[in-house]
């Protein structure tokens, strides 16, 4: 406790050379390694790392919630209040779980219990510590759905968990956490899975809660825009070890580990490119577009899901999930289509590949498709490629990786034999791979080597354009900094033209020529990315700008008011009638929402 | 060869190996090495109060009610349950498989057809369904197989179409249409090899429950006919004496339960084998 000498704290939770393994077949790996740190009340303490550093671990470990005998904590204290809760039994520990340290988990969808109602769920996390009547039950699970600022909370305690969207969800578990005024709240990347405008309001409340009830929080992220945000203090960690902790001003303002050091260069910062036209891979240059036609044009592009239902499976309602889309894609250009999840921002990248039903007009390379068909004619599925989201779910586990670069080849028959082997080696050296990695399986590589190896499946087609639909997400920062020098390299290289499909607005603003905001199935503003970053227009635009956290503690937000409500649903009636954007230029090339969009945003 | 040689390396599966190729072997060889003739009502094969004689001595296993040398008889009953556990059984998940990947894979109007019918055959009673069957065609060991395997393919036809269905969806074969991949290559080289391991493990916890589904029908008189020895009629004549003359059931019990696990634990390694993704986890 060195920077709040002024203060009379008040020692919560101290953690002392915590030491946490877990077997393997090649015996005990220590996961968290010699983890000491104090938690004071009121304070927030983030723990950062990326993948494998054991910032999960160390949760769980306090918790006493590690999946015994796979792990254990080898040594250490840990005191609660001056308990050590290591020498607590099981049933000790289930008095202080919940009760007195809280946790929110990461996915929200699945933290709760899909078959009883959110009073239920509310009412057993409150009267399993406090046993009291029922209806003073209910009376504290509203108290905690107000404190939480759910919306009608009386209707929300008959509701299951399924009828709520994913950030009233985490509002529901953080109630839930905070029910029996824990001491202690542990919060294991509480955002992650969110869309960045309920992130940011999911961050307020947070904060807001923590001023009225003291609790002291773990903050376990590996998004140092988040960290930045929240943290009073910072611990640092590294495959288990602790690199850097100190304020969290001095750990962004003066970090003294490499490892810290790289790993803030590697975060993206909304507003790095500033004044910079291209993407920075061209080093902040535009494309010399002139008056060349577009390698892709998409004309009102319309995709709508039938929802079937009753007995005789008839469609009683519609997912609108794009509705009318139009844009070009020029060669050589990075179009990054951004927006938040039910957008129809990936259901936009899926309908190009054909792998959905659309209707519409789409060209590319001079040659129209044909919408009704799944196996495109060959030549024009050579020309598009995609790069998916989920480098560990898009690669299948059974082949190996040299099968799986090669078989695009194979099934155009571009290759075989020893071109076949030389072409694949070629791609494996081109995407940064060793070529002997080539006889090795999917699972036998880190999520950052399979998404290079997806990028060299994509490659081998030598496309025109590759859609990236939230290529670079699951990755660590410091990998996915990598990967998205891979895609300009090769953009710079040989003139590939990217759809990027993207929630983060930082990443987007490094790699993007142009930018198109997806709203409800629909563009609401599109234009070049300086135009669109530095001058935004639509009203969710902005939104969405002011909900990025920024990795920086100085430029924290006191205020999350502005930040508000949610995506409508894309469901409507089978008799429903669009509105659709009336899209009008207010600069060159920039183009704006202009219609009653503008007040449903 | 190189499965036979990976299913070596593993303790259980070769126990599992060595199990089915004695019980193979015995089958196979029991014209030659059987002690006596499993149809033959031996008149010292009876104490003198005229039940059956305990295991040891002359008769390792004992004697049946009749006289029969048990051993002999579980012999040659294993060629019978044999037959009827591989290929009843196999025909059942080949069946299964092929009618749960066609409705899973393309869907339409072909997937609700076969699923429809898929589900008025589950709602039919098996038992009643096996009976009519084997009432229609005079019953034989290969009839007795083919109306096992006729109501067996069911239950397979649905899990092997729910995978189908949920493995369709996954990303890595949504990948596959987008490289311009062909459905046949798509069914064939990306979903049959998922598929397979839930086949491998139909097929092989599926032959404990096909020999018992023949002994079953062997009691109600329309399975395998006497005197052919099958393990589940001799379970089923004798069960009666349970308490009197408990080997008569023990024996062949064990025997089936030993088949069972033998086919249980092959079938797991070759599960395990077959997924490149628990390599060197065993």
């Amino acid at each position: 406790m060195t920077e709040q000498g002024s203060k009379a704290v008040e020692k919560i939770l101290e953690v002392r050379d915590l030491v946490t393994q877990v077997a393997t077949p090649s015996g005990p790996k220590t996961v968290v390694d010699g983890l000491s740190f104090d938690l004071c009340r009121g304070e927030t303490l983030c723990i950062a790392g990326e993948s494998g550093s054991g910032k999960s671990m160390t949760s769980l470990s306090i918790m006493g919630l590690l999946p015994e005998p796979m792990a254990r904590v080898a040594s250490g204290e840990i005191r609660l209040n001056g308990t050590d809760l290591l020498t607590l039994s099981e049933r000790a520990m289930r008095d202080i779980r919940g009760n007195k340290i809280a946790m929110i988990f990461q996915e929200p969808m699945t933290s709760l219990n899909p078959v009883l109602t959110i009073g239920r769920q509310l009412g057993e996390a409150i009267s399993t510590h406090n046993p009291m009547p029922g209806s003073r039950v209910r009376a504290r699970a509203l108290e905690v759905l107000k404190q939480v600022r759910i919306s009608e909370p009386e209707k929300r305690l008959s509701q299951y968990p399924h009828e709520l969207s994913g950030g009233m969800r985490q509002r529901v578990m953080i109630a839930m956490a905070l029910a029996c005024n824990p001491d202690v709240l542990i919060a294991d990347e509480p955002t992650t899975a969110l869309d960045v405008t309920i992130q940011a309001q999911i961050l307020g409340l947070m904060r807001d809660l923590q001023r009225e009830t003291g609790t002291a929080i773990i903050l376990i992220t590996h998004d140092m825009g988040v960290v930045a945000e929240m943290a009073d203090r910072v611990i640092v960690m590294n495959q288990g070890k602790v690199v850097e902790s100190g304020t969290v001003t001095d750990v962004f303002e003066k970090p003294g580990d490499p490892y810290t050091r790289g790993l803030l260069a590697a975060v993206p910062r909304l507003g790095a490119m500033t004044g910079t036209e291209g993407p920075a891979s061209s080093d902040g240059k535009a494309l010399e577009r002139g008056l060349a036609k577009p390698l892709v044009s998409v004309r009102d592009l319309t995709v709508r899901f039938d929802i079937r239902g009753g007995l005789l499976q008839r469609v009683q309602k519609r997912v609108h999930a794009v509705e009318q889309v139009s844009f070009d894609i020029f060669a050589g250009e990075t179009l990054s289509i951004v927006g938040e999840s039910g957008c129809g921002k990936s259901t936009t990248g899926r309908a190009l590949m054909n792998l959905i039903p659309w209707q519409g007009e789409v060209v590319i390379d001079g040659r129209e498709i044909d919408a009704n068909s799944r196996i495109q004619t060959r030549e024009v599925r050579r020309n598009i490629q995609m790069i998916f989201q989920d480098p560990y779910a898009s690669l299948d586990p059974r082949m190996t990786v040299g099968e799986l670069v090669a078989e695009p080849l194979v099934i155009h028959g571009l290759a075989s034999g020893s071109e076949l082997d030389d072409r694949v080696e070629y791609l494996f050296r081109r995407v940064g791979l060793p070529a002997d990695a080539a006889k090795r399986h999917p699972h036998e590589f880190s999520g950052g080597q399979r998404q290079r190896i997806c990028i060299a499946r994509a490659l081998s087609l030598s496309p025109k354009v590759i859609i990236a639909d939230e290529s670079v997400s699951a990755l660590d920062v410091s990998v996915q900094a990598q990967v998205l020098d891979l895609l300009g390299e090769l953009q710079a290289e040989s003139g590939l033209s990217y759809l990027f499909i993207s929630h983060d607005m930082a990443v987007v603003e490094q790699i993007s020529h142009r930018v198109a905001v997806m709203y409800m199935g629909q563009i609401v503003e599109i234009g070049p990315r300086q135009a669109v970053f530095e001058n935004p227009q639509h009203p969710y635009t902005k939104k969405l700008m002011a909900a990025v956290p920024i990795p920086d503690p100085r430029k924290r937000r006191q205020d999350f008011s502005l930040i508000t409500g949610e995506v409508p649903s894309p469901v409507h009636g089978l008799d429903y009638q669009p509105e659709l954007a009336d899209l009008q230029q207010i600069a060159a090339h920039h183009f704006v929402a202009k219609s009653a969009m503008e007040t449903a945003a | 060869m190189l499965v036979l040689a990976e299913l070596a390396k593993r303790k259980l599966a070769l126990l599992g190996l060595i199990i089915i190729v004695v019980i193979a072997g015995s089958a196979l060889l029991a014209p030659w090495i059987a002690p006596y003739d499993p149809q033959n009502q031996m008149f010292d094969g009876l104490t003198i109060e005229g039940a059956p004689m305990p295991p040891g001595g002359q008769f390792l296993l004992g004697t049946d009610l009749l006289g029969r040398d048990l051993l002999s008889r579980l012999m040659y009953g294993a060629q019978t349950s044999l037959i009827i556990g591989i290929v009843a059984n196999g025909a059942a998940v080949l069946i299964g498989a092929l009618v749960g990947v066609t409705a899973g894979f393309f869907r339409g109007w072909i997937g609700t057809i076969l699923m429809r019918a898929t589900d008025l055959m589950m709602a039919f009673p098996a038992l009643l369904l096996a009976i009519v069957l084997a009432a229609i065609f005079k019953p034989s060991l290969w009839i007795v197989a083919m109306v096992i395997a006729m109501v067996n393919w069911v239950q397979v036809a649905r899990v092997i179409y729910t995978e189908t269905r949920s493995l369709s969806e996954r990303e890595f074969i949504e990948a596959e249409w987008g490289i311009g991949a062909s459905r046949f290559r798509i069914l064939f080289k990306h979903m049959l090899p998922h598929l397979l391991s839930t086949m491998v493990v139909w097929a092989t916890l599926g032959i404990a429950t096909t020999v018992l589904l023949e002994a079953t029908l062997s009691y109600l008189g329309v399975g395998v006919q006497p005197p052919t020895p099958s393990w589940g009629n001799i379970i089923f004549e004798n069960q009666t004496y349970f308490t009197s003359a408990p080997w008569l059931v023990f024996f062949p019990g064990i025997a089936i339960i030993l088949l069972a696990l033998a086919f249980n634990l092959v079938g797991d390694a070759l599960r395990d084998i077959l997924d490149p993704t628990q390599k060197g986890r065993h």
